[in-house]
């Protein structure tokens, strides 16, 4: 199957906690899906489990119907993960963080200035982050859904932080997304609606 | 076909382990502590030996390869833990593990500008605290040679026990633990050799045997490290 994530089964111990218990999803091109749940059910785990980071005690996720783990380079090249920690280093400057990631995975660096103007951090771009606010290192970690084209985007907690502006920003990008026929999961405990594409929505029970 | 594609992967991988170096320097350059703590302590350390001991210049010369190497040891074990644990921290280091580039290449940059950050810092001022340490003149190139083939040794093996440790917040004993016997043959040739040139004895020997070792950290502490780092991030997401 092109460009889709499977997961079959996942299941992952937390020492005596069992966390995540026989998840399945598949997410093709064009498919939003959106994971739900408490805090603890393992929302994060799970985003980690899907782009080979976890271990995984049971189960299997594919990507192209190849095991992840025995097709990485293939799999690296098709993902954007941003995660719960997003890369950014707070010494460094916007431009100089996004240009890590492009020498990194790929990405239009000759771009990085307007991206950062599209997501008004203009002015910013010459001061390290960790003089920016929450919400604008977030911005500047997610100018990379807009410096990297790829096919599966995973995205753990996303709009944290942000004001009405960015998320009307990342509701477009993902409406973009999903409309290229890319592929979209994410997590958030805010309501998102997008116009074009149905969301689809993944609850995760908390663990007992 | 495959020539020039595996010509352009390795031009590709070269540049991007300039990008990780140079951007480790700039970290470096913005938190000056990094990069000047261990000179710091190593200068300290080596000029108390005098006030320790008396300043009588034959029992200085007798312990100077041995205190500037300890103390250089000890220097380059102090600034492990920063070399990983910051990327871990702000989720560069996930990204890293996902980008799909080979983690042992991108290992060994980030362990090249940890050497020119500790290791050439105390390399270039080394020779001025040999003098100060009453080690005979002829004796200072050995042991720049020596420490320059030792303190890249030492942040190779030290880069295995940092990536073991990347997962735990508090580090620093437990990485000395790991760290520590692997880099006892190194103390002991590398002052060895210093010995031998203060000595006029020959050196060659123990300089070839610490440049086997530089070899041997070289080819395996990236691979270790870059499992152990793997298995680091995937413990703590």
């Amino acid at each position: 199957m092109n460009n889709t994530l499977e997961a079959k089964g996942v299941t992952i111990w937390r020492g005596e906690t069992l966390l995540l218990d026989a998840v399945d999803l598949t997410v093709g091109p064009g498919e939003v899906l959106q994971l739900a749940g408490a805090n603890g059910s393992g929302k994060t785990t799970l985003l980690g489990a899907l782009c080979g980071l976890a271990e995984l005690d049971e189960g299997e996720v594919h990507w192209n119907g190849k095991l992840l783990h025995k097709d990485r380079a293939a799999f690296a090249d098709a993902l954007l993960y941003l995660g719960h920690r997003p890369g950014i280093s707070g010494g460094l400057t916007p431009v100089e963080n996004l240009e890590l990631f492009c020498a990194l995975n790929g990405g239009d660096a000759a771009n990085i200035e307007s991206v950062l103007d599209e997501l008004s951090l203009g002015l910013q771009s010459m001061l390290p982050c960790r003089v920016l606010s929450a919400g604008q290192q977030r911005r500047v970690a997610l100018a990379r859904l807009r410096l990297q084209q790829r096919k599966l985007w995973i995205l753990d907690e996303p709009l944290t932080s942000l004001d009405t502006a960015g998320l009307d920003w990342v509701r477009t990008r993902i409406a973009e997304q999903a409309a290229a026929n890319g592929s979209v999961i994410f997590t958030t405990h805010q309501v998102l609606n997008l116009d074009s594409v149905p969301i689809q929505t993944l609850h995760l029970e908390a663990s007992a | 076909m495959s020539k020039p594609q595996s010509q352009n992967e390795s031009i590709g991988l070269i540049a991007l382990m300039l990008t990780i170096i140079r951007r480790d320097l700039l970290l470096a350059v913005r938190h000056a502590g990094q990069w000047l703590n261990p000179l710091f302590f190593f200068v300290i350390v080596v000029s108390l030996f005098p006030l320790g001991v008396g300043p009588g210049p034959n029992t200085l010369a007798i312990i100077a390869p041995g205190v500037l190497w300890v103390s250089a040891l000890l220097a380059t074990l102090l600034s492990l833990d920063s070399l990983f644990l910051r990327d871990r921290r702000d989720g560069t280091l996930e990204q890293l593990v996902l980008s799909g580039h080979p983690l042992s290449v991108i290992v060994i940059a980030k362990v090249l500008a940890h050497w020119l950050l500790s290791g050439l810092p105390l390399l270039l001022i080394s020779p001025l605290l040999g003098v100060f340490m009453q080690l005979p003149v002829t004796a200072l190139s050995t042991l720049m040679i020596s420490l320059f083939l030792g303190t890249l040794t030492l942040s190779l093996i030290g880069a295995i026990g940092a990536a073991l440790t990347v997962s735990l917040n508090q580090s620093g004993v437990l990485l000395s633990l790991l760290v520590l016997p692997l880099s006892v043959p190194v103390l002991i040739f590398g002052a060895g050799a210093v010995v031998a040139a203060a000595s006029m004895l020959p050196v060659l020997g123990h300089l070839s045997l610490l440049a086997a070792m530089f070899a041997l950290a070289l080819a395996l502490a990236p691979l270790a490290a870059a499992a152990a780092l793997r298995v680091g991030v995937s413990a703590g997401s």
